[in-house]
């Protein structure tokens, strides 16, 4: 699950974990952009802003593998537990985390 | 002197955790208490995890008790069997029971284990729906299981439910598991396992059905006769049995108002919020935790012993293995089996044996396990990722096992390699020994890697022990030893090149991406995002329609039929075979471009339009629209066949020798929805000046007066280049059939992204020739081309328009309102 800064107060029921492939992702808009939620293939989740460190790039369009996004665009690795490019490109910036639990197999966002 | 009146101790609860707790009390002080055993089963205590065996077969109940008659008796415990407790009195401290009983206590402990979940299915109440927690259902799936020819299917793909199926197949019955997930035992294995598992289990008899959403239990004459998926597909069965979880018994003490929140809540001595009641086992949470498993039950039972004896006591909460009871099927999963930041996955598979191991380390040490085949190291690893033991020192020999790796701690790696006896095994495939290898490099004068592969085929098959190979060379040869390597291999996940990955595919008949990973031997869990694109599409193109197509592995422009733009939008390519538009055609686009408010439109370099900047979510809307006026998936965003340029050819223009337009047109509707391995391009001019450009595409046709000159191998990307002339043919059917072969040959020979201008170099223009010169080859390839084409020629476009994966063209949820954090 992710680490947040951040304690919220509210979760928002977005969906059952099994609505997102096992290796896949899904969007979430919001009045500020759009969330990715992952799913890996041992079937944890992680949120994202849905923006790559590098251009911007829309990283719940990417391919999961183990636990990292391959960006769709430049196809930076992107590590799902903090947001951070992995390998060459450590470093340069990172996508934020967003809020995320399970409660018995739905996804809620936290609201602070 | 009279001795001290005895506390009353009153256990409610017959089961693994009720016995044992006061088991543990007996061992600190056997005259404490008068203990009086509540049980809703009418038998004396027996172990629960081992009714699997007794459904088998393979154990008779007598076997599995724990206590018998004689036990209560020797210790003076008043039991009262088939006697459900139904309330507690806090207030005088009296349980009342069936049959109108009631029993005084000073201390009460609750051991009331949990219910199996009754899944609220359309016909859940039939006759012949069970679950599997006592042996009451025990006899009732043997009974069901006597009638010849009987069918079962078991909801639910964990431990339970597979103990389940196993056990009522070796009962004679056919049984089906039917999984809502992808993976089997999702919470204790990862894909890789559960691939081997599901197979394993076919091997036994046992089928899964994966991904399967139980809608309705069918019935007949009150009685179960099968079960309907969401998908439509009936199951027919006679018993069905639903293993889809458990939850804790707790209405007791929610009754008698204790804490409860999922379970009976207790404190770390296991007290409840009333400080003489206990409760130990599946009831309880503590820590916000419930389990499921004996082991923590064990520790539990020794907390409760401690507090009810007065002796210092604290449950900690537990960490938890689990094996699997199915014999021959080895499994055993511990700890997280994900890797993460800081976190390294080891990985080993060994194919000859079935192995599949899977050890995560996080900050150096063991946080994880996942065995498959081989479970012997279980217990080993486990007692690592309880103590939090460093094992940065055995890192290189950790995932051979205790037996390689003890005696080598604190030595640093290369001192521990050389440290390692002669007799000990380095490669697990091919049982080579350490002194073996050594033996050889100096005896045989071996300098590399492939040397020793080649004389005593250590390293020779998995490539796990590789590592521990180049050290022996490192160390046996010192300074003169240079690592090697040999063909390229696929990505990092693998030692394994390309070409033996497709040979072997097909040679054994792989045909998912979990079977190649674990026969090739795959370093990692699930790959990475450069060999799985490359095993779906080398999988795809080996079993035409067998093959189910892995979206997950592939890229975005693939997975939405449509190329991603760098704001995120999408653009769509509609085909215009052979470049030929219509009025209609143009319409539909103008109407589309409209009604959408597509910002920009473009005529390509591939003689087509382009839409550009599409929403995502209005893809399909869009695809709709243009599948109306009859147009298809322009295929822009594929490794696949793209466009298929012409020039206007004999029908006009003044120089045309045949009918280059016709013949591209043709060419593009025979090949369209392909997969390659990187984009074909084809161009099709009508006479030797060549307005199709046809000499810089992957496949160019060049019509002459007397036939057609074939070329392939052209460029004119990031490479110019021109085709060289692969052959001439005189008729348009031939010049098909070779387009065709010469595309089939590539697709089956080039490694993934390899573009022809780099695979005709690589294997020589004149193999090709061979392949597409002989009429009898030139035939085959054109005939498993046309094959494969029966199931590729499909719109992807049109697909999507009819509901396939939306959810990737659906965002998850409405948008929110507020903005997450
Ligand atoms: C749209 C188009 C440009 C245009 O506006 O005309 C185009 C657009 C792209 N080309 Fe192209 N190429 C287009 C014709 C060409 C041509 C000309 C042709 O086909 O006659 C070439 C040179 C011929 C060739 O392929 O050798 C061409 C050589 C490339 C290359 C270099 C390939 C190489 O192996 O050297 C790339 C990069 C790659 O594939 O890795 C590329 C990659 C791309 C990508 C897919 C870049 C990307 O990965 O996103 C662009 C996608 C834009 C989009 O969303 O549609 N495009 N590209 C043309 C679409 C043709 C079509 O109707 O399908
Ligand atoms: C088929 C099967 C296989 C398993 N295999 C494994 C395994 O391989 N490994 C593993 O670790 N775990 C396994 N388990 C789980 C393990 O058996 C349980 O975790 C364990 O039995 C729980 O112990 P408990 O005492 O809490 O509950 P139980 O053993 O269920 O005991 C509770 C008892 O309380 C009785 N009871 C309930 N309410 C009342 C009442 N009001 N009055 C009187 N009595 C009441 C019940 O009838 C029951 O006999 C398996 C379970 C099953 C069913
Ligand atoms: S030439 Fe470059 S910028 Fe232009 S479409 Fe092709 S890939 Fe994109
Ligand atoms: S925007 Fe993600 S890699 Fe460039």
């Amino acid at each position: 699950m992710n680490a947040h800064v951040l304690d919220p107060t509210t979760w928002t029921d977005v969906g059952a974990v099994t609505d997102i492939p096992l290796r896949g992702a899904r969007r979430v808009p919001s009045p500020r952009g759009a969330v990715a939620i992952f799913r890996t293939g041992d079937g944890e989740v992680f949120a994202l802003r849905d923006a790559c460190p590098h251009k911007g790039g829309p990283l719940s369009q990417g391919i999961v593998h183990g636990r990292a996004v391959a960006c769709p665009l430049h196809n930076w690795s992107i590590d799902l537990a903090t947001g951070e490019p992995m390998g060459a490109d450590r470093g340069k910036g990172c996508a934020p985390v967003i809020a995320l639990q399970v409660r018995e197999g739905r996804l809620l966002l936290g609201e602070a | 002197m009279s001795a001290p009146a005895k506390q009353r101790l009153v256990v409610i609860g017959n089961g693994m955790a009720g016995c044992r707790a006061v088991q543990e009390v007996l061992k600190r002080d056997p005259d404490r208490y008068e203990i009086a055993i509540f049980g809703a089963e009418p038998r004396v205590n027996y172990d629960r995890i081992m009714l699997s065996p007794v459904l088998a077969g393979e154990k008779a109940f007598a076997d599995i008790v724990i206590n018998d008659e004689a036990w209560y008796r020797d210790n003076g415990i008043a039991l009262h069997t088939g006697r459900a407790a139904l309330a507690i009195d806090r207030q005088t401290r009296v349980v009342r029971a069936e049959g109108g009983l009631e029993v005084g206590y000073d201390r009460l402990l609750l051991a009331v284990g949990s219910d199996p979940i009754r899944l609220p299915l359309p016909g859940a109440d039939l006759a012949g729906v069970v679950t599997f927690r006592d042996l009451d259902d025990v006899e009732a799936m043997v009974a069901a299981a006597a009638r010849p020819g009987a069918r079962a299917v078991v909801i639910g793909g964990g431990l339970l439910g597979i103990e389940a199926a196993y056990g009522l197949v070796r009962r004679g019955m056919a049984a089906t598991v039917v999984h809502l997930m992808d993976v089997l035992m999702e919470r204790q294995l990862d894909a890789s396992a559960s691939f081997l598992l599901a197979d394993a289990l076919a091997a036994r008899g046992v089928e899964t059905v994966l991904d399967a959403q139980s809608e309705e239990i069918v019935g007949e004459d009150g009685r179960v006769a099968g079960l309907r998926l969401k998908d439509g597909r009936v199951l027919p069965c006679d018993l069905l049995v639903m293993a889809v979880g458990i939850r804790p018994n707790t209405a007791l003490a929610k009754a008698a108002g204790l804490d409860v929140a999922r379970g009976v809540v207790v404190d770390d001595g296991m007290v409840t919020s009333d400080p003489s009641i206990l409760a130990v086992g599946e009831c309880v949470e503590h820590r916000g935790q419930c389990y499921g498993l004996v082991a923590p039950i064990w520790e539990m039972c020794r907390a409760v012993g401690g507090t009810l004896t007065d002796q210092d006591a604290a449950y900690a909460g537990s960490v938890l293995s689990t094996r699997l009871k199915v014999s021959g099927v080895d499994v055993f999963s511990a700890g997280k089996f994900s890797g993460g930041e800081g976190c390294e996955d080891i990985v080993f598979r060994d194919a000859g044996r079935g192995v599949y191991k899977r050890v995560v380390l996080e900050a150096g040490r063991v946080a994880g396990a996942v065995l498959f085949g081989d479970a012997a190291d279980g217990a080993w690893y486990f007692d690592l990722m309880r103590s939090g033991a460093d094992v940065a020192d055995i890192r290189e020999t950790l995932i051979f096992g205790q037996s390689v790796t003890e005696g080598l701690r604190g030595l640093d790696p290369s001192a521990a390699v050389a440290a390692m006896a002669d007799q000990t095994e380095v490669c697990g495939c091919n049982g080579v020994c350490k002194g073996a290898i050594t033996g050889a490099i100096v005896s045989q004068g071996l300098m590399t890697l492939e040397d020793v592969r080649a004389v005593t085929k250590a390293s020779a098959s998995c490539g796990s022990c590789t590592p521990l190979v180049e050290k022996l060379l490192k160390l046996t040869l010192g300074e003169s030893f240079q690592a090697q390597t040999g063909p390229k291999p696929v990505c990092g996940c693998t030692h394994r090149g390309h070409d033996e990955t497709r040979q072997r595919i097909v040679a054994e008949g792989l045909k998912s991406i979990p079977a190649v990973m674990q026969a090739l031997e795959w370093t990692t869990a699930d790959g990475c995002a450069s060999c799985r694109p490359a095993l779906n599409y080398y999988l795809l193109c080996a079993w035409p329609g067998d093959y189910r197509d892995d979206r997950q592995s592939r890229f975005i422009n693939e997975r939405a039929h449509a190329n991603i733009q760098k704001d995120g939008t999408f653009s769509v390519v509609p085909r215009m075979w052979g470049g030929m538009t219509s009025a209609a055609e143009l319409r539909a686009i103008a109407d589309v471009v409209d009604k959408f408010e597509i910002p920009a439109v473009k005529v390509t370099g591939g003689q087509r339009i382009d839409l550009l900047g599409v929403q995502k979510d209005d893809l399909p809307a869009v695809w709709a629209d243009l599948n109306a006026a009859g147009m298809v998936s322009g295929h822009a965003y594929a490794k696949g066949l793209r466009t298929v340029k012409t020039c206007v050819g004999s029908d006009w223009c003044r120089f045309g020798t045949q009918d280059s337009t016709g013949l591209g047109i043709r060419l593009e509707k025979f090949m369209w929805g392909s997969w390659t391995p990187a984009k074909v391009k084809l161009g099709v001019s009508g006479c030797p000046r060549n307005c199709a450009e046809a000499t810089c595409k992957d496949i160019g046709v060049v019509c002459v007066d007397s036939g057609y000159e074939i070329h392939i191998g052209g460029a004119a990307g990031l490479h110019i280049q021109g085709t060289e002339l692969l052959t001439k043919v005189a008729t348009e059917e031939e010049a098909v059939w070779t387009v065709c072969a010469v595309t089939q040959f590539y697709r089956e020979n080039a490694w993934y992204l390899e573009r022809i201008y780099k695979w005709m170099p690589r294997i020589g223009l004149g193999a090709i020739r061979a392949e597409v010169e002989d009429p009898e080859r030139r035939r085959a390839l054109h005939d498993r081309f046309a094959y494969s084409q029966r199931f590729s020629r499909i719109d992807p476009w049109a697909e999507r328009v009819a509901g396939r994966d939306s959810h990737e063209f659906n965002p998850l949820s409405r948008r929110l309102e507020f903005a997450p954090v």
